[in-house]
């Protein structure tokens, strides 16, 4: 139970039917919409889509197998590519991605293929009797990935497929990081992040140790000197603070732990309903928040953010998620004092309404006030600092806060790895993540290979 | 309005379109209701001796496109299955309840004189149009010594013509089988024979997909297969070439000739008789979608006709036969290239892949700062093959235009290039 919010009640409605609230948010094709949808794709030649793609699965070939029934086929394109294809298919925001760049999607055609759909399609309808990569001969090398998120995955998978032997480090109960703790439970439907894990790990070769901390009871010193490589896929595990007093009043708290909790429930009707709240922040996981503490039976919720809805990091295929499900987005305003009631907990929020001036986000003096039972933060997530102090760790160029790589995903200290959120190239998504995880494992066995041959 | 009405070879009808003989004027049931969705005509399932045809389960299978379109049918159906007798007598009462419509009887007797002898008088007497000899039924006849058997053998095909111009008073349509090397030569038997018209194409001889799990090709007959006959708007371009090659033949010049062959629209049809038809048959179509789709032909048909200025169908009928030619005669000099319009370009990449892999290299893929491409013809190179028109999803969007090169008309028999050029 999520203490800051143990005075709030519970949801309104019976298991059930809040459970029907959190079932697939895009529902799977079946076959015949799969072979409509797949009749669709051009076959594109150095396709939009591909080179759209972060993690560069070769979209317009899995389309073309599963148009000409080879589902298997597809699925092993896409894994190829992107071991977590399965997940990526349901939580990448295609809109901004491969379906953006689809020729279809010009103004001269009709809309995007959805493409996201057809490779869930693939993934979901593969139904292989044995993992469908199989290991290299061992090279003896091994590799220690920190953080069971969806780079770490991706790089232990590719590394075991070399023949390395992986050891996973994880901190938490369950391995999947935000596929499994963070994704709004409406796209990610029936354990499939635990589904996907046991899948990737049918290669062999990788070993899960949980209750492993980074900068707790683990340090970069001791993995560099037991390993023959490092990866680092920490994540960005703090989230941002307002700078505010009473900033740990009951009542306000990160999205990021509610969805989380949210996430692992088994009885959603054991959850604190918020039913007047507030959410700050703009990105996806405001929009998450939002949506699922709607689904949940509150009433009133408010997303604010500061800026205007163009500047916004969630994608319009959010918002319009956000105002189907009657969360009402506030803009131009920003948070300016936690309202408590007399018991100190929090009773709602003040805001400065905001306005531009040459570039320039400032207040226009005007104020107004939102009563909630809760606020949620999702500012953003920050590193967190603890993780990276060893002697060995601090020596990691950083770019602000985050982890410096070159486009080999090197830190600055040979022999470590990084990619996911916590380094400094890409986009903070999950696909981009598995991208990062694959080719700093390709480029690990180039660098071991190396070695090997030389000695 | 245009005046859909015609008279092909003496028969009469209120528009061009008619149904093949096939299931769908199988029996009176379903003429009657042709004739009320508004067919011009209908040539009656084809009528044999008795005892009739006995028929197998299953018996059509298909050929499909890319989404489940059909693009093509398969049957081994045989003629009527049904006794002379019950056909003959609602022949009767369906074109004394419809004598407006085109009524044709198709008609398939073993190739002896006394057969034809026996049943065309019969025929003549249930007031019907006119006949249609079915020489093209590519399975479950031939091996009887009939349809295909016949078609495919000059001489019967002028025999039995003959008979029936001798037993019989009525229009002789022969209906030409397309399993052949050259059309022309049956239809010149036919001519010969005394025919008043041809109608073509019957069916192509076709397995149209092979069941992988049963290894049985379709359609399946308890674990067998046969093969059967092709139609449906894929053999349109054979029946189109078949049916030029007759018209612009000086030995059957002015031999009236109905097109039937994936005909499924009011443009299907124009092209046929822009090559030369005076009617056409349509089967497929009709199997697909029913007898209703007529209308959309009908207004389509008369509505463009309009637009041409044509009043009838002999306004254009045949208009394209003399732009139909040798290859031989064709302009070396005449060059066309490719010219793509950039703002209706989707990017897809199609053209540039199809030029380059398996063409002339000829479209040139130039990556763009924003990782979109740019695709440019690139003029020397291009020998206006039309490929890239063909492989782009857009219409429009690539044009094939014609070059000014200042070269004049040259054919290959008078090119300098041709060793066997002919003297000037």
């Amino acid at each position: 139970m999520i203490q800051t919010l143990t005075h709030l009640p519970h949801p309104r409605e019976d298991g059930a039917t809040l459970a029907s609230h959190f079932t697939d948010l895009a529902p799977p094709l079946n076959a015949r919409q799969a072979q409509l949808e797949a009749s669709r794709c051009l076959y594109c030649y150095d396709a939009p889509c591909v080179n759209a793609c972060p993690s560069e699965i070769d979209i317009p070939s899995f389309i073309r197998n599963i148009h000409t029934e080879n589902v298997q086929g597809a699925a092993q394109k896409i894994l190829s590519a992107n071991i977590l294809g399965g997940s990526c298919a349901r939580v990448c925001p295609t809109e901004i991605l491969c379906q953006q760049a689809c020729v279809r999607n010009n103004a001269e055609e009709c809309a995007p293929v959805l493409i996201g759909l057809l490779q869930r399609y693939a993934i979901d309808n593969a139904h292989f009797s044995e993992h469908p990569f199989q290991r290299a001969a061992s090279t003896g090398k091994r590799i220690a990935v920190v953080g069971a998120g969806p780079a770490g995955l991706a790089c232990a998978h590719r590394a075991a497929l070399h023949g390395h032997d992986v050891v996973i480090f994880e901190a938490r109960e369950k391995a999947g990081g935000l596929n499994e703790y963070g994704i709004a439970k409406y796209k990610l439907v029936d354990d499939f992040a635990q589904k996907e894990l046991d899948f990737l790990l049918q290669i062999g070769g990788i070993e899960v140790r949980h209750g492993q901390r980074l900068g707790d009871n683990l340090t970069l010193s001791e993995l560099h000197q037991q390993f023959d490589s490092v990866f680092l896929g920490l994540g960005l595990a703090a989230s941002k603070q307002l700078g505010l007093p009473f900033e740990d009043a009951p009542g306000l708290l990160a999205a990021t732990d509610y969805i989380r909790e949210l996430r692992q429930a088994d009885d959603l009707t054991q959850l604190p309903l918020a039913d007047r709240c507030i959410v700050l922040g703009a990105g996806n996981t405001a929009i998450d928040m939002a949506v699922q503490m709607a689904r949940l039976g509150a009433r009133d919720v408010n997303l604010v953010y500061r800026r205007g809805l163009a500047d916004m990091g969630a994608t319009h295929h959010e918002q319009d998620i956000a105002k189907a499900n009657q969360v009402r987005l506030l803009t131009w305003a920003q948070p300016d004092e936690v309202l408590l009631d007399d018991q100190g907990r929090v009773r709602g929020m003040r805001f400065a309404r905001t306005r531009l001036e040459n570039g320039r986000l400032l207040p226009t003096g005007e104020t107004f006030e939102l009563a909630a039972d809760a606020i949620f933060k999702a500012i953003g997530q920050g590193f967190d600092n603890d993780a990276l102090h060893d002697p060995l760790a601090q020596q990691l160029h950083r770019v602000g806060e985050r982890i410096f790589v070159d486009e080999q995903l090197r830190t600055s200290i040979p022999g470590v790895y990084a990619g996911g959120d916590c380094v400094s190239l890409g986009q903070d998504l999950t696909v981009q993540a598995v991208q990062h995880g694959k080719r700093a494992a390709e480029a690990m066995h180039a660098q071991l290979m190396l070695t090997v041959e030389a000695a | 309005m245009a005046d859909l009405s015609i008279v092909f070879a003496g028969i009469k009808a209120p528009n061009p379109f008619w149904l093949a003989s096939a299931p769908p004027t199988d029996k009176a049931y379903n003429v009657v209701r042709a004739f009320e969705a508004g067919w011009g005509g209908v040539v009656w399932k084809t009528l044999g001796e008795d005892p009739a045809a006995v028929n197998v389960s299953s018996r059509y299978s298909a050929h499909y496109g890319a989404n489940r379109e059909v693009l093509g049918i398969n049957n081994i159906e045989l003629i009527t299955d049904r006794s002379l007798e019950i056909n003959l007598r609602e022949i009767t009462q369906v074109k004394k309840d419809w004598p407006d419509r085109a009524l044709i009887v198709s008609l398939m007797v073993p190739c002896v004189e006394a057969s034809w002898k026996s049943i065309l008088p019969l025929v003549e007497a249930t007031g019907c149009d006119g006949i249609e000899l079915n020489f093209g039924c590519p399975h479950g006849m031939p091996e009887r010594g009939m349809g295909a058997a016949v078609g495919q053998v000059p001489e019967y095909v002028e025999q039995v013509t003959r008979w029936c111009k001798t037993y019989c008073s009525l229009p002789v349509i022969v209906k030409l089988t397309p399993n052949i090397t050259d059309i022309r030569v049956a239809a010149r038997a036919a001519y010969r024979g005394g025919a008043d018209a041809v109608s073509l194409i019957n069916t192509i001889n076709s397995i149209t997909s092979v069941d992988l799990e049963r290894m049985v090709a379709l359609p399946v007959v308890g674990t067998q297969s046969t093969h059967g006959g092709y139609c449906g708007s894929a053999v349109k371009p054979i029946a189109l070439n078949m049916v030029a090659e007759i018209a612009r033949d000086p030995q059957t010049n002015g031999l009236p000739i109905c097109g039937i062959g994936g005909i499924g629209t009011w443009r299907d049809a124009a092209e046929f008789v822009a090559l030369g038809c005076g009617a056409v048959q349509v089967c497929t179509a009709a199997m697909l979608h029913g007898f209703r789709i007529v209308e959309e032909m009908k207004d389509g048909l008369s509505r463009w006709m309009d637009s041409q200025g044509h009043a009838n169908l002999q306004a254009f009928s045949g208009r394209a036969v003399g732009n139909t030619t040798d290859w031989k005669y064709l302009d070396i000099n005449y060059q066309v290239i490719a010219k793509i319009d950039q703002a209706a370009c989707i990017g897809c990449g199609r053209c540039h892949i199809a030029c380059e892999d398996t063409s002339h290299q000829a479209i040139a893929s130039l990556k763009q700062a924003d990782g979109t491409h740019l695709y440019e013809v690139i003029d020397d190179e291009c020998v206006g093959c039309n490929l890239c028109q063909i492989t782009c999803p857009v219409a429009g969007c690539i044009e094939m235009v014609p070059i000014d090169n200042g070269k004049p008309f040259l054919n290959w028999t008078q090119d300098p290039r041709n060793p066997y050029r002919e003297a000037v």
